[in-house]
Formats: C-alpha cells, structure tokens, sequence
C-alpha cells in the first residue's frame, strides 16, 4: 500500500512538472514575439514594455525562465501580473477561486446524492420506475452542459421564475439560491453517467453468490442490501465519481460563461479571448494542479476500498 | 409438455429484443446519415441566406417559409440550422481522425516493440491525462488565436492517450496470437505485419472508438465554439447559435438556443447509442 502511494505521488510530481512545462512553453510556441503575445498585440508605453521584460526575463534562455517562473509561482504565490484585470495573477485567482469551488462542490453533491440514490434505486427494483431511470439517464448523459443551461435559464428561471438567471449571489443563501440551476447544469450529464454505473455495479452484485448465500441464510433485506450488495458495489462506484467530479473541474469554465458567474473558469476564458497570457497560464496551472491531485486522490480511495489493486492486480 | 413452449418464448424474446436493437440501430443511422448529409450539402439545402441579417424580423416566430422564424438578428433560422451542420461535424470529424490515427499508431509500436519503448509510451499517455480536454483547446486558442484550427488539434492531442490506452491492450492481445508468429517465420517485417494483419483485426474496435470518440467530441467542440474560443459568430454553428440565442432566452424567445442544442444532443445520443452497440458487439466477438 505505502509503495503505491508512493509511485502514485512521484507519477504526480511528474505530471505536474510537464504541464506546468507545457502551460510555460506553450507561450514560446504562439507566433512571434512572446512579448507581442504577452501584450496581446496592445500597444504599451516603453515603460511597461522594459517592465514585461523584465518580468518575464525574456533575454534569459529558456529553461532558466521555465524554472524562474515555476519558482515564483511554488515559492512565494507570484505568478505574474494581469495586463487586462489590473492586479496580480494571484489576487485573481484567490477572488474567483470561491464562486468555482462552491460551484463545483455543489455539483458533486448532486452527483452524489442523486446519482448514486437513483442508481441503487433501479438497481434494486426492477419494472417501470427501472426503465424510466434507464431511458431518462441515457438521454441525459448526451446533453452537454451549456445545453442544460439554456433549457434549465428557459423553463426555470424565465418561465416560472423561480431561480434567478445570472449572478453569484449575495450571503450564504441566496449563494445557493443562485448557485443551484448552474450546479445542475453542471452536474446532469455526469449524474446520468453515475446511474447507469451504479445500477449496473448493484445488480451485479445482486447476482452474486455471496449474496444468493446470504438471502438463503435469512439475512433482512436492508441489512443484505447495506452490508453484501453496497459494499462491494462501492468500488466501481467510487472511481466513476471521482472521474466525474475531477471532470467538472474544467467543464466548470462553460458554465460559469453560460450562466455569468464570476469564477476561475470564466476568467480563464476572458483573458484566453483577451490574450492576457499571465492569467491563462496561472489559471491554467491552478486547473491542471487540481485536476491531477484530485485524480491521484481517486486512485487511492480506490486502493483503500479495495486492497487488490495496491498489490498490483485488477478488480474483476 | 412446458418446455417447448418456454424454449419458444424465449427464443420469441430473444428475436424481440434483437429486433428492437436493430430498430435502434437503423434509427441512429438515419439521424447520423441526415446529419452527414447536411454537413455535406447543408449550405445547398438552405432555403435562404444563412447570413442575411434583417432586424425588422428579429425574434419574429415561425411564418410560412421559415419554418422556424428569425434569430437576434432578423436571420432564417431554419437556413443557419442546416448551414450549421457543416462546422459542427467536421470539427469532431477532424479531431476524431486525429486521434485515432496516431492513437492507434502509438498503441500499436508500444504493443508490438515493448521494453523501454512500450514504457515510455505509456508514461507520456499517462501524463497527457493530466490535460482535461476542454482545458487543452482553450490554452491552445489562447496562444493560437481563436478558431477551428487551434481547438480541433487540442482535442485530438487530448483524445489520444483515451485511444491509445484502450488499443494497446488489444493490440498486446494480438500480438500474442499465433498467426502474428507465423507472419514473422515468413519473415514479413513488422510494419507489414501491422499494418496489414494487426491493425484489420482491430478495425471493429477502432471503429466502436472512433463512434463512441465522435459523441464526445461534438460536444466539447460546441462547448468551446459556445464559449467563445472555436468557431467565430457570425458563422453559423451550433455551438455559436446556443451562445447567440441566449439573450433571446433571457428575454423569452428560446428558438435560436433550443433548436441548435437539440440539434447537438440528437445527434450525440445517435451517436453515443449507435456507439455503445458496436463496442458491445466487439466484446461478445471476442
């Protein structure tokens, strides 16, 4: 277990070193000069051209940037300063990063709740309440986000008005008020996904033998269900949560425009079209970052539930 | 006697259910054959200009010869729609080519040299999963401009570990099959061996890939035109026209939206559907 927790981390310090080498690079790969790209083509006074120069240590070789850069931003915070919002890459971020982890918590929350509550339900039951869950899911699972947006905008919030159309919200309440039609656009496709693979984890289990053995023994339904069929059931379960979770974490940007949300994402995208370089490569590293760290969490929850795969071998 | 008339049943059942599929099936083909059609000859088919802008019809609803009424801008819906098939299925078209051609190409030397060559393969795969796709296209519009370019080879780039992964572990499955050493004794050489007897005997595979690729690709390529970074208004796509009706939607006429998203989702649950059944069948055959 510790080994595999141990490759597990070093193939995260791996993979955190190439894309933060590929976010940094990518910058010398756009056409002409890097200091054109970092100015987006704006013209600036002397003064802050000498000043990106500096900044940005364009007379240095490359590699000695690369580690520059990667240094600030690790050691002190300091990624850079914005040429669009005014302001550090970082103060940026730490205003934005709220309304994105409140969006993207409360997505999980759904997916969670209703994802696996919907699945172990049709699991469980067969007949039409089964099929409706089945035929409704596989729908939903093809609907992308900024389509549920506009249909959840449509129905919800301008039709019967219940939910307001845009904004973040004032105070912890209305936050949510405002937060749920987004987070349910966020979270539709991935919940549907998250049924279909619980439904079908909880009746495989059911058909087992350990489980057959267990009714034949007497054991009361619920006790069956929570302790022979849910517990086994959890592994697959629980990876295709994580996936799915650590998935919103980019598709959070599309939402956020849809719905005129002030977070990460919708930053990133505003500065991508503003060519604000020093923004999208620190939200950009910020996104990566999570992403990787979420998805090496999900390989060891996966371990933990289920030893096998820290030994080396493959769940069946 | 009961049994015959149980083995009767279950073989009605089985031809049922068989026939049931085969409807599905036939109908995912037609949705997918209309949609290949009109991204084909969409901007033929329009009965009127895609583009021409008439702001005292905006937001008119549907009269006779546009059936769908006007956009925004005073613009046939009904002609943008089929217009917009083209940019909205050859973006995923491309990005899937992409990545299944050097998906599979990747896969395929890493199964058939192994070693450090396999190792190395694998390691850069498994790092270009660190990438979310959507975060890949909007980094890359970044750098190269807004547009169909950028996004589309950021895509394929992101896809190819997915193919990768999935084609390596047949193509080692094959590698181990015996007509694979009965081609070397001949003393055909590896690329031979690979492109004319490996790389055939995974086409259904690639082919269910490919399927299930392109539903995916359709979306985060209407995701990232719907944000700004992919195909440029005023063309008409339906990634474009989501994000252009959606003033319209604030202000309760929906159409332009609605119409372009379902457009997307018809044919992406197609697709998906049509997808999953050749995966499935491709691992009973096996």
């Amino acid at each position: 277990m510790r080994s595999f927790v141990a490759r597990r981390a070093a193939m995260l310090v791996a993979a955190l070193l190439v894309s933060s080498f590929v976010i940094f690079g990518s910058l010398d790969l756009a056409p002409g000069d890097p200091l054109a790209t970092l100015t987006g083509g704006r013209t600036l006074p002397p003064e802050a051209v000498a000043s990106l120069r500096a900044q940005y240590h364009l007379d240095d070789p490359f590699l000695t940037r690369y580690v520059d850069w990667l240094g600030n931003a690790v050691l002190h915070g300091d990624l850079g300063t914005s040429i669009a919002f005014r302001g550090t890459v970082t103060s940026l971020i730490g205003a934005r990063v709220g309304t994105t982890l409140a969006l993207v918590a409360y997505a999980s929350l759904l997916i969670i709740l209703f994802g696996v509550g919907l699945g172990t339900l049709s699991g469980l039951r067969r007949g039409a309440l089964d099929t409706g869950i089945v035929a409704t899911s596989s729908v939903l699972a093809a609907v992308p986000s900024f389509v549920a947006a506009i249909i959840l905008l449509s129905v919800f919030s301008v039709n019967l008005g219940w939910f307001p159309a845009l904004g973040a919200g004032e105070g912890f309440v209305d936050g949510i008020w405002h937060l749920t039609l987004p987070a349910v656009a966020l979270a539709l496709s991935a919940m549907a996904i998250v049924v279909r693979v619980t439904r079908v984890a909880v009746r495989t289990e059911m058909g087992r033998e350990h489980v057959q053995t267990a009714v034949s023994r007497g054991i009361p339904y619920s006790l069956l269900v929570r302790r022979h069929v849910l517990r086994n059931a959890a592994i697959p379960v629980t990876t295709v949560v994580g996936i799915t979770i650590t998935s919103l974490i980019a598709l959070s940007a599309v939402v956020e425009r849809a719905f005129s949300l002030d977070g990460l994402g919708a930053a990133l995208v505003q500065a991508a079209l503003s060519k604000d370089f020093a923004v999208v490569q620190g939200i950009s590293l910020v996104f990566v970052a999570a992403f990787v760290v979420a998805n090496v969490l999900v390989d060891v929850l996966y371990a933990v539930l289920d030893p096998r795969v820290a030994m080396g071998s493959r769940a069946t | 006697m009961s049994t015959p008339a149980v083995v009767l049943e279950a073989a009605r059942e089985r031809r049922r259910r068989f026939a049931g599929n085969n409807l599905l099936v036939i109908g995912c083909g037609i949705v997918i054959g209309l949609a290949v059609l009109l991204a084909a000859f969409g901007p033929l088919l329009a009965p009127h200009d895609p583009d021409a802008a008439n702001l005292g019809n905006a937001y008119v609803g549907p009269v006779a010869g546009h059936p769908l009424g006007f956009d925004s801008q005073g613009r046939d819906l009904f002609s943008r729609l089929l217009t917009g098939a083209r940019t909205s299925m050859a973006g995923p078209f491309l990005v899937v080519l992409v990545s299944v051609l050097s998906g599979t190409t990747l896969a395929v030397t890493a199964a058939w040299a192994g070693r450090w060559v396999d190792a190395t393969i694998s390691t850069v795969l498994d790092i270009l999963f660190a990438f979310p796709a959507i975060l890949l296209a909007v980094l890359a519009s970044a750098v190269f401009g807004a547009g169909l370019t950028a996004p589309t080879l950021a895509l394929a780039i992101a896809y190819t570990p997915y193919v990768a992964r999935v084609l390596r572990g047949a193509a080692l499955r094959e590698r181990a099959r015996d007509y694979v050493a009965a081609c070397e004794v001949q003393g055909l050489s590896a690329f031979v061996i690979c492109a004319r007897h490996l790389v055939p005997n995974l086409t259904a595979l690639i082919v269910a890939q490919a399927t299930l690729l392109f539903g995916y690709a359709m979306v985060d390529f209407a995701a990232i035109s719907f944000i700004g970074l992919g195909v440029q208004p005023p063309t008409a796509d339906w990634g474009v026209m989501v994000a252009s009706g959606q003033a319209g939607v604030l202000q309760g006429y929906p159409m332009e939206s609605l119409t372009a998203g379902l457009s997307i989702v018809v044919v992406v649950v197609a697709v998906n559907l049509l997808g999953e059944r050749l995966a499935a069948k491709d691992s009973e055959g096996r």
